[in-house]
């Protein structure tokens, strides 16, 4: 491929990926009060858009074929599960990612 | 507003090493799958600094797994947004939620807004009681630029190691999940109010399945908007 059209590329992805950053910030910048709209979906926001990440990261498991999503489903039930016990962020990624890891690699 | 040298200089290394034990998940995680694209990118015979490149100016993890299909395919420029405008436009969502927590960050701002990704935002969508707006944009700040770092060293380090390594990593990248589903067990403990949570993942379920994988993000967030629109100023999740 032609490196110039791949340069270009890039910068296009980067800009694109950068406006849809600061496109927010451009419209409600410093200086202007927030609309009241506006701080409602920024307050609920990061409720809705935590869970959309989940499902984000489990698209692409499929339920139809074979493991089922079993190792998914026991990994995030892990996490879940102690991080509402034990409220440590470190130990209950490294406890379900290790525990991932062993199913995806031994047992499924 | 300015402390004592000594004492705001002490505080900066404690802000530091929070921002940095706070990151530790996300190093696991970016090293991880900076590696796997500076490994798949590589193959397609891209050497180091356009991983490098990429890695800095795109800053963006699954764009880029997707911008390796676009480059080696020879799409067009507009082809090449369009598809970056739909993969991406979830990070409209992170800065309408910290344009607030952001306000007066001064010169750091353009930066913590550039690096603003998925990761980076579940670790500062939270308040983690934090003595002043200063010490809490230092901590933003700080998050964002080792969350930088890390994802530029594993996409360097995956170009230049190529396949080699020491051990079978196969679901590592597990770690970035796991960390949605901590910051989501979190938030969901610390309100009574689960309606925007239930609807955040309803949204995105009920969207996967009718539009699929490639395609479900966008209406997903149409429907979010939609639904807490109609829940605002209703009972359970009233506006103040």
């Amino acid at each position: 491929m032609d490196r110039l059209h791949t340069a270009l590329l890039i910068a296009v992805m980067s800009a694109v990926t950068a406006a849809l950053r600061f496109a927010p910030f451009a419209v409600f910048g410093e200086g202007r009060r927030t609309p009241a709209y506006i701080e409602y979906l920024g307050r609920m926001l990061p409720y809705a858009v935590m869970g959309m990440l989940v499902v984000f990261c489990l698209k692409n498991v499929s339920f139809i074929a074979a493991p089922h999503g079993l190792p998914e489903f026991i990994s995030v039930a892990v996490v879940a599960l102690l991080h509402a016990w034990r409220h440590n962020t470190l130990l209950s990624i490294l406890a379900g990612t290790v525990c991932y890891m062993l199913l995806v690699q031994l047992v499924f | 507003m300015r402390g004592v040298g000594m004492a705001e200089s002490k505080n900066t290394k404690k802000i530091g090493l929070k921002a940095f034990r706070a990151t530790l998940p996300v190093m696991a995680g970016y090293i991880v799958l900076g590696i796997g694209f500076g490994v798949l990118l590589q193959t397609k015979g891209y050497g180091v600094l356009w991983a490098a490149a990429m890695s800095l100016f795109i800053y963006a993890g699954s764009m880029q797994y997707v911008a390796i299909d676009l480059i080696t395919g020879g799409v067009s420029l507009l082809t090449a947004a369009v598809v970056t405008f739909v993969v991406n436009a979830r990070h409209l969502f992170y800065g309408i939620s910290v344009v607030d927590r952001y306000r007066g960050a001064g010169r750091k701002k353009p930066y913590m807004i550039f690096a603003l990704t998925d990761e980076t935002y579940s670790l500062i969508c939270g308040d983690d009681g934090f003595e002043s707006e200063r010490e809490r944009h230092s901590y933003d700040f700080l998050v964002s630029l080792f969350d930088h770092i890390y994802w530029l060293c594993g996409g360097v380090m995956g170009s230049l190691l190529g396949k080699v390594l020491p051990f079978d990593a196969e679901g590592i990248d597990f770690a970035l999940t796991a960390l949605f589903v901590t910051v989501f067990v979190d938030q969901w403990t610390s309100t009574n109010k689960h309606a925007p949570a239930v609807c955040g993942v309803t949204a995105s379920v009920v969207c996967l399945l009718i539009f699929g994988s490639e395609n479900f993000l966008i209406p997903s967030m149409v429907l979010i908007v939609a639904a807490l629109t109609l829940m605002r100023g209703k009972a359970g999740v009233s506006d103040g």
